[in-house]
């Protein structure tokens, strides 16, 4: 089949990425008559039990939503409630949550940049078929994907689900002898990133570039991870307290599905490239270097370079991961105590897909009484739709099975995370 | 193609995803040391997280994550069962319904009211209920997550044919052996690891917290001991509801203790 008269776009089940969703393009000649990324996975409705849960349960309860990235979902949790209540944390657990970060952010990308998204750069079903001709690379990739998850593993206990992230702080904290046996690890860590820009950088991509409206965190002076104003390259800088007052999430009739979107605006853009292009200068000289001799200059608008992107963040988390452990000076408790008190409060940080927002409203006896959670998948759901339309538009002429499998690998630049987007998305599967 | 012809003589492994977070399914990925030997020693035949290949049925092993939901998960699971050899629960989502069960108590319709703007559009079962209560099952593996070496132990003994080393007691056995101090008799902190089984290595307790029963039951539970033991360490009625009312709170055992405490 050729680019004339209509034809359809499918992939009825998504592929390497985290939860279920399929994708449908409808195609009338050149033109782009449809797009709908289906979203098939179940609701789980957190946002309704959470409601009457005490908020020490909040960050092991909403951990639940997503195996991939639970510390994003505990320190938008614990950030969100210590707002609610006023509670100021001893600086050292503040660094400790940033090196948490480190741990996810390590592990979550090396997963995504070899094991889920380079099997599409390299020609292969899966890192399984690749390793066969890529040992070494699949080797290296196992191995970051480790360091990070043994960060992880030290800091709250297990990779999936950690257990000792608390409101007011951690339940226990390390010895600065236990994080300095990382660093052997971690400076291995630093040089494989290194080398995974470089190589990213030597793939193909496509040429597709969008003007999109990127959102992320601003800190003063750190790249961000828990922290900072919300801001945009289109003039947007709010603080968490004003996100509902300016994103909508908006029933779109022909998904059933529930799509961010800014207000008066429409979609825009959350995850590492809204990071890098707006952050780029908060990045360490190491990352910054890494990233121009790679040809990299903000502002990159080639969604296909996410990949590249990914790979310098790696060695930013690395090389934070170092500063963190090399200044560490264990807190005097691992946590402040937090008295239960009616209040509300909202926190906005930076999960490896994209900002994840989170608001709890407490009552006297630190119940909850509403929760809400729009993470980055959401987020970013009308954006892949928008991106689609342009691209499959560019692919007109091209087979039906190459089309389809250029369209999937433009989602899983996304590294969109399904399970995560799910518990707000109305679900529906379309039969014919 | 004939690589792949020659590849199926291996034992074919399916993994299959109902409602869940996708955490256990990392599992097997995040079993970075044994991954390569794994995918030598079996073909991994269906796995849609990993792979863009996903091979027919029938399969030798089928794992399964997440609870049945949904009208159409329902069915689908009767269809996994019928392609799978064995079939392997991994997880507390389908080994006891998971978090999503706390739905079990309530009106599910008020539930997705709460959650979605257009109510009428949803599809939901009103309970969220394991895989065994659908189709036969050959092993539960507990855990919320699972713990990546019990499912690789599982995997090994499912294909040696002999019973996988996975044991039922509490994870009291697994703090002994750790010789952790008792942090419920040393300290008062509520701990429900007497009636939880074994699988994580007493992590909660090693990290000065009480177990928060991630692996559910362990065989023989005293949980009504256990409650009486909260309520002389102060907890309130509802603390000891909600403490059983968690990743598990479906489990038969949890779920009879968390309703005899909201008892009059």
């Amino acid at each position: 089949m050729n680019g004339r008269g209509g034809r359809t776009i499918k992939v009825d089940t998504l592929a390497r990425v985290e939860g279920e969703g399929a994708l449908y393009i409808k195609m009338a000649g050149d033109r782009v008559a449809d797009v709908k990324l289906k979203i098939y996975e179940p609701p789980r409705m957190f946002e309704a039990f959470l409601r009457g849960r005490h908020f020490s349960e909040a960050p092991d309860i909403t951990a639940r939503i997503c195996g991939i990235c639970p510390i994003a979902y505990q320190m938008s949790a614990v950030h969100a409630i210590e707002r609610a209540l006023d509670v100021k944390i001893d600086p050292a657990v503040r660094l400790l949550r940033r090196l948490f970060y480190c741990g996810e952010w390590i592990e979550s990308h090396a997963l995504h940049i070899y094991m889920l998204h380079a099997p599409d750069f390299l020609g292969f079903a899966d890192v399984i078929e690749m390793a066969k001709d890529h040992g070494a690379l699949v080797e290296k990739a196992l191995r970051l994907k480790k360091i990070g998850n043994r960060l992880v593993q030290l800091l709250g206990g297990r990779e999936i689900h950690p257990i000792s992230a608390a409101v007011g702080g951690f339940y226990k904290t390390p010895s600065k002898a236990q994080l300095d046996e990382l660093v052997s690890d971690l400076q291995w860590a630093l040089e494989a990133s290194l080398e995974t820009v470089r190589w990213t950088s030597t793939l193909q991509f496509p040429n597709f570039e969008q003007d999109y409206e990127f959102v992320a965190l601003r800190h003063p002076d750190e790249y961000p991870f828990n922290e900072g104003r919300l801001v945009s390259n289109h003039g947007l800088d709010i603080d968490a307290s004003e996100y509902e007052d300016r994103f909508l999430e908006l029933h779109v009739k022909h998904s059933n599905a529930l799509h961010s979107i800014l207000r008066g605006k429409g979609s825009y853009l959350v995850g590492p490239l809204a990071r890098f292009n707006l952050n780029f200068d908060r990045l360490p000289e190491v990352a910054r270097k890494a990233a121009t001799d790679a040809g990299l200059k903000p502002p990159v608008k080639n969604l296909f370079k996410s990949i590249v992107v990914r790979a310098v963040e790696l060695v930013f988390a690395c090389n934070e991961a170092l500063r963190i452990i090399a200044a560490y000076e264990p807190p005097g408790a691992p946590r402040v105590p937090v008295p239960n008190r009616a209040a509300t409060g909202q926190a906005i940080t930076e999960a490896p897909r994209g900002i994840l927002y989170h608001r709890y409203s407490l009552d006297e006896n630190g119940l909850i009484r509403t929760a809400k959670i729009v993470p980055p998948t959401s987020q970013n759901q009308k954006r892949i739709e928008d991106d689609l339309r342009e691209y499959a538009a560019q692919l007109a002429a091209w087979p039906l099975e190459e089309a389809t499998w250029k369209c999937e690998q433009a989602v899983r630049c996304y590294d969109p995370c399904i399970s995560c987007a799910t518990h707000f998305l109305k679900v529906v599967i379309e039969r014919d | 193609m004939s690589s792949k012809k020659k590849a199926s003589v291996r034992p074919r492994i399916g993994v299959f995803k109902f409602a869940s977070c996708d955490g256990c399914q990392l599992s097997l990925l995040d079993a970075e040391d044994e991954l390569l030997g794994v995918v030598g020693a079996v073909e991994i035949a269906y796995f849609p997280e990993a792979s863009r290949n996903m091979l027919k049925g029938p399969y030798d092993i089928g794992l399964v994550e997440g609870s049945i939901t949904t009208h159409h998960d329902a069915e689908r699971i009767q269809e996994v069962r019928r392609k799978c050899k064995k079939l392997i629960t991994i997880g507390a989502c389908a080994t006891a319904g998971g978090i999503q069960a706390l739905r079990n108590w309530k009106d599910v319709d008020e539930f997705v009211r709460v959650v979605y703007a257009t109510p009428q559009f949803i599809s939901t079962l009103k309970l969220s209920t394991p895989i065994a209560e659908h189709v036969p099952v050959d092993f539960e593996l507990r855990g919320c997550p699972i713990n990546k070496y019990q499912l690789i132990e599982l995997i090994t003994a499912t294909l040696a044919g002999r019973k996988p080393n996975i044991p039922s007691y509490s994870v009291c056995m697994e703090c002994k052996r750790k010789a952790n101090v008792c942090i419920a008799v040393a300290r008062q902190i509520a701990c429900l690891g007497p009636v939880t089984q074994a699988g994580c290595g007493a992590l909660c307790p090693s990290y000065d917290r009480g177990c928060y029963g991630c692996f559910g039951p362990m065989e023989t539970p005293n949980t009504a001991a256990l409650t009486s033991q909260f309520r002389i360490m102060g907890q309130s009625d509802h603390q000891i509801a909600r403490a059983f009312r968690s990743f598990n709170a479906w489990a038969w055992q949890f779920r009879k203790a968390s309703e005899e405490c909201e008892r009059p």
